[in-house]
């Protein structure tokens, strides 16, 4: 676990109302304070949800859908009203400020481009409701459309556009006014796989060369991993892990962060010992599994491994001396590959788990796996994080 | 399934042009649509467009002279109905011949009643000359004069020859209070017998603050409907569906009883005090009961379109606005309202069409000031049995609404519009 | 035929409506009897149709529809569907019809019963009653009438003037919506006497002085246009004074006991009678020859009071059937009741309606 990993769970609400010190709030662009959001009365959406944001930063929002990541954009970009908690922008609390006066930016899940208008057009709005000349919105609106290179398009409807291109003019928009925050909610949700890799590297690279701080929502693990300083990953309600791409793959908080980012194998068991940087781990099929504690509780609790397949080395044979630095050792048996090009991905039946995937990579020196084959596998215990249950 | 043979051509496997092929194909298909449209097809024909064929031919047919009084329109062609003349005997005895024979076939009465719409008197002159042409003997002037002094005046004459061709104008004149003069040129009609042209100028307009009125009331229950959670937005649907499942003679005559003298409205005020007992508003039986009447009515055919074109602009579009530094209003007057546009074009175009057309309401509300040019219609089929004018004005009726709904294709495009 | 139908519904559907189509399945028994409803086409029932169904086993039906009876039998005979059987009409109406060829000519001699003195109908019904296609029933008169109780008990009106008198009767007044009888009445009010009244009136000074007369009243008018209207107004206190069939007020005023008054003055009386269709003489000519005979005629007058059309019915009318008053002094023709009576100049309106109505409408739009 690295300092800026916090694992924030359910906050008592006693202590939720206790400010935080002041002199924190100062370094801050942008702040959630114990914020909580209920539609219904009866239902938290949102159950305590902090953040600090630091100027220039770019900051994920993770998480399926209903976990309250939205309605935490919809609240800063002032759509929804927190029913308790405070947020605050540059210091101000801006829960009773209108949308329209917060000056933010925003792009919207299908662009909400105004389609009786032209790109031109979309773009001068945001200008013309602040009053600029008509050669300010001129130079403005080109400006901002050669950034995202549809110089040519202004005269365009949206409606004329491509999927991308209208992606492009909706990023524009959001930032021809020259806000210092800008929310994307599931902007390249609309794209296919290419054009959103493409785009993914478009916004990371104004985002890089405009300096501006932007809050992203994804349900999309990747897009997230790509493009963040910091992700907050959403589950119920509750930000579960808040940290870089690195911590949250490498160090993921709990078995929910485990199984959400990137794709892992779970094994279940009891906790039976702890010896300082390791836990001894007894499977529900028998075997004992040398693990690293990262949310256990004492001995006798139960525990889900998360181990990625990555992570998981096939011995050639039992004198193989890769095996020496694995502390975990395994015989097993193949159950399925799927050749995937640069790797191959292969089920295997381990320790009492059929459903056990390795990745290995199509490179000399690997062995051709076939179903049914008997292996040793092994990984180390440091690869193995010992979750709640 | 196609090779190109030698001569180019591609054909499919068995030999067959490839375009023939495909044609036959095509036409099996299209036969086989053709004949699931062709009940409806049928019914369009019979009921729709030759009626509207038919009452655009009666509006201009003009039968009766040229049937009945065949041999006085042929004796009449080569007399100057400018001369100031009267005609020659022998038109008089072609008239006797046709007035006797009309008599027999009990053709006479059309034909009375048809010159006596442009000219007063006409149907006795007709009818008694018809009787006394059974018996008349030579020389027919004499006997006609007799029969009728309107056998000695000019313009008789004159309207015969005027109206004796097959087609008439005077109907179309008729109906924009207009008629040929005796010299045959185009003049208003007397001030004490216009009533056309106000009343259909009292239909356009009235029509126009109905629609305005249901825009008005219907824009923000649209709004809602399309904007509401599920389950208020439906019980709120059901409302405005309501009035569909009630009668419109029932809806009508509840106005009634609540805008009348002694009616709901009038005695909730007099008991509030807000107006005395002999100062009661008159709210109906003009055009305010009609404007009501009909602006509650219509709403359903504003609000349906609207919400039907409301519920397809997400509310992102509005919170795009907002956060782009837009006020609330302004938010709404350059992204909502304009994104709208096709819903109150549709609603409007239909609101207004119908408005024109409706009939019982104001009948039933209107008294005499709230009456529509459809009321006329209406009293020219039932009562006055003058069908001719009834077609024109009905035909002028249609051709305004083609009209409008040109005008309304060319502004907004028909293909915009959503219904329901 | 079909088509020419057509265009009655494309031009009603174009205002709007729809109008269903009337098809009836005429079996031999049954006829269509077409009147005009109320208090009227009872009369009939009780002293033609019903003792008619007792006798034969045929069935009457009434269809109320006399008001539009010339446009009906116009439409029915377009569609080729004629299902009405008798109608009653007017004879101004009658006469059109039977121009048009719609209906059956009548020998009267012929088809109806003489007297019981033996007088053959041609001398037997009223004088110059009889008409090509028309068999006078009744003699009946537009009158009229006032609810006494909206007057002081010693100043009730009693003249047409007092019905354009708005100063010393006010109260709104119910009229037929028509030119007919009312611009004969407003020049009688004017100061015409009734025998003038149609040469007045065909001048153009005449009809304008009448339309001048009527607005000193139009502001307090209620335009009718069915026949039991003006009884219910009065009746709900809604007007004063009610233009109205004698027949109906007669009927208010002895079975309902409503305290109305006749305003006899003026009183613009006419005939009306049955026509028959043309095609349906044989169907109906029993029951013409038996309903139109010297009893039948008079057995009407004990149900409503309108003079029959036959001199010979005269002395058989004797009282009202129900409450047993005498039924003289209600008649139209009653001498003291007739004294300003004006016969209603059908040549005249036959020419004049078209033009009189329209400027009529074109000042009821003003």
């Amino acid at each position: 676990m690295t300092d800026n990993s916090a694992p924030i769970g359910e906050v008592d609400p006693e202590l939720a109302d206790v400010e935080r010190p002041t002199n924190e709030q100062d370094d801050c662009f942008a702040r959630f304070v114990n914020v909580q959001k209920s539609y219904d009365g009866v239902e938290l959406v949102v159950k305590a949800f902090n953040l600090d944001i630091n100027k220039g930063e770019f900051i994920t929002l993770l998480g399926p859908s209903g976990s309250g990541k939205t309605t935490c954009l919809m609240m800063m970009a002032g759509f929804e009203t927190p029913t308790h908690g405070k947020i605050l922008l540059k210091g101000q609390p801006i829960n009773d400020l209108p949308p329209h006066k917060r000056g933010i930016g925003m792009v919207f899940q299908n662009y909400a481009l105004f389609p009786h208008m032209t790109v031109a057009e979309n773009l001068a709005f945001p200008l013309e409701v602040r009053h600029f000349t008509k050669e300010q919105i001129k130079d403005n609106v080109e400006r901002a459309l050669s950034m995202v290179r549809l110089e040519d398009f202004g005269d365009r409807r949206p409606a004329q556009l491509s999927g991308g291109q209208q992606q492009r003019v909706a990023l524009a928009r959001a930032l021809v006014f020259e806000p210092e925050l800008v929310l994307m909610d599931e902007p390249l949700g609309a794209l296919d796989k290419n054009l959103r890799e493409e785009m993914q590297y478009e916004i990371k690279r104004i985002h890089a060369s405009l300096g501006v701080t932007m809050i992203y929502v994804t349900h999309d693990q990747s897009e997230a991993l790509t493009m963040s300083d910091r992700i907050a990953v959403f589950n119920d309600g509750v930000v579960q892990q808040l940290a870089d791409p690195q911590t949250l793959y490498e160090s993921p908080a709990n078995a929910f962060v485990a199984y959400f980012i990137g794709e892992n194998n779970r094994l279940v068991g009891d906790v039976i010992e702890r010896l300082g940087e390791q836990c001894k781990v007894r499977l529900d099929g028998g075997d004992t599994v040398l693990a690293k504690p990262v949310a256990v509780g004492g001995i006798g609790s139960r525990t889900t491994l998360s181990l990625r397949p990555e992570r998981v080395t096939v011995l050639h044979g039992a004198s193989d001396p890769r095996g020496d630095a694995l502390d975990n050792r395994f015989s097993a048996k193949v159950q399925e590959v799927i050749y995937l090009g640069d790797h191959l991905r292969t089920r295997i039946a381990v320790c009492g788990n059929e459903e056990f995937i390795i990745k290995t990579p199509n490179a000399e020196g690997h062995y051709a796996l076939r179903p049914g084959q008997e292996i040793e596998v092994g990984w180390a215990s440091g690869d193995c994080h010992a979750l709640d249950a | 399934m196609s090779e190109s043979t030698s001569s180019g051509v591609l054909t499919t496997a068995d030999g067959v042009p490839l375009k023939v092929s495909l044609r036959r194909a095509v036409r099996r298909s299209r036969f086989k649509a053709l004949l699931l449209v062709a009940p409806l097809l049928l019914f369009l024909g019979i009921a729709f467009v030759m009626p509207i064929f038919d009452m655009l031919s009666r509006s201009v047919a003009n039968p009766e002279v040229p049937t009945h009084l065949s041999r006085t329109v042929a004796a009449l062609e080569d007399w100057d109905s400018q001369s100031g003349e009267l005609p020659d005997e022998s038109t008089y005895a072609a008239l006797a011949t046709d007035l006797a024979e009309g008599h027999e076939n009990r053709a006479i009465g059309r034909l009375s009643s048809r010159l006596n719409y442009e000219q007063s008197g006409m149907r006795s002159a007709i009818m008694r000359s018809g009787m006394a042409s059974r018996t008349m003997e030579p020389p027919y002037k004499e006997g006609l004069l007799e029969a009728h002094e309107a056998w000695g005046q000019l313009e008789t004459w004159r309207l015969i020859k005027r109206e004796s061709s097959p087609y008439t104008m005077s109907y179309y004149l008729a109906a924009v209070d207009m008629k040929l003069s005796p010299e045959g040129a185009i003049v208003d009609v007397a001030d004490n017998q216009k009533i056309y042209q106000a009343l259909f100028w009292r239909t356009f307009w009235m029509s126009g603050v109905i629609t305005l009125l249901t825009l008005v009331l219907g824009f923000p229950i649209a709004y809602l409907l399309a904007n509401l959670p599920l389950r208020k937005s439906n019980l709120l649907m059901i409302l405005v569906l309501l009035p569909f499942w009630t009668s419109l003679l029932v809806r009508t005559t509840t106005w009634i009883a609540i805008l009348q003298s002694q009616g709901v409205l009038n005695d909730m005020m007099v008991a509030l005090g807000v107006i005395a007992d002999d100062a009661r508003w008159q709210m109906i039986h003009n055009k305010l009961g009609t404007i009501i009447a009909m602006t509650h009515i219509l709403l359903p055919f504003m609000i349906l379109p609207l919400y039907s074109v409301m519920k397809t602009i997400p509310s992102s579009y509005m919170h795009a606005a907002r956060s782009l530094g837009g006020k609330p209003f302004l938010s709404f007057r350059r992204v909502y309202f304009p994104l709208t546009i096709p819903g109150i074009a549709a609603g409007g175009i239909l609101v207004f069409i119908l408005s024109i057309g409706y009939y019982i309401t104001p009948a039933l509300v209107g008294g005499q000031s709230g009456r529509f040019i459809t009321n006329y219609i209406a009293y020219h089929m039932q009562t006055s049995l003058n069908w001719g004018l009834a077609a024109a004005i009905a035909s002028i009726l249609l051709f305004v609404v083609i009209i409008f709904y040109l005008v309304f294709n060319r502004l907004i495009g028909v293909d915009k519009v959503k219904l329901g | 035929m079909f088509k020419k139908s057509m265009l009655h519904h494309a031009i009603l559907a174009c205002s709007g409506v729809s109008v269903l189509g009337m098809a009836a399945i005429v079996q031999a028994e049954e006829l269509n009897v077409v009147s005009w409803g109320g208090a009227y086409s009872m009369s009939q029932q009780k002293a033609y149709h019903d003792p008619w169904m007792e006798k034969t086993g045929d069935e009457i039906i009434n269809i109320d529809r006399s008001g539009n009876a010339l446009a009906g039998l116009r439409s029915q005979f377009e569609a080729g569907n004629v299902t009405w059987d008798l109608v009653d009409m007017l004879p101004a109406d009658a006469m059109i019809a039977c121009a048009e060829g719609l209906l059956e000519p009548i020998d009267h001699d012929a088809m109806l019963a003489d007297a019981p003195d033996g007088t053959p109908p041609s001398e037997d019904f009223v004088e110059g009653s009889l008409s090509e296609c028309f068999i006078p029933q009744i003699v009946y008169s537009n009158i009229v009438a006032f609810n006494t109780e909206m007057f002081p008990e010693d100043d009730q009106p009693d003249s047409i003037e007092d019905v354009f008198d708005l100063e010393n009767y006010p109260g709104k007044r119910a009229l037929i919506r028509k030119p007919i009888n009312n611009l004969e009445w407003a020049l009688v009010a004017d100061g015409v006497a009734p025998e003038d009244v149609y040469d007045v009136l065909e001048t153009e000074e005449g009809v304008q002085r009448a339309f001048d007369k009527l607005d000193t009243i139009k502001d307090e008018v209620i335009w009718w246009e069915e026949g039991s209207q003006p009884p219910q107004l009065l009746a709900d206190q809604e007007v004063a004074f009610g233009s109205a069939y004698n027949g109906r007020i007669f009927n208010a005023m002895v079975s309902e006991d409503q305290p109305f008054e006749i305003i006899w003055d003026a009183q613009v009386f006419e005939l009306d009678g049955w026509v028959v269709p043309a095609g349906k003489l044989d169907k109906v000519e029993d029951f013409l020859y038996w309903a139109t005979d010297t009893q039948r005629l008079a057995d009407q007058a004990k149900y409503i009071s309108y003079g029959p059309a036959r001199e010979s019915s005269n002395a058989l009318v004797s009282t009202h059937a129900e409450t047993g008053i005498e039924m003289e002094t209600h008649m139209p023709t009653y001498p003291a009741n007739f004294e300003t009576a004006i016969p209603k100049n059908d040549p005249f309106w036959a020419d004049n309606n078209d033009e009189l109505t329209r400027r009529f409408n074109a000042w009821l739009a003003q």
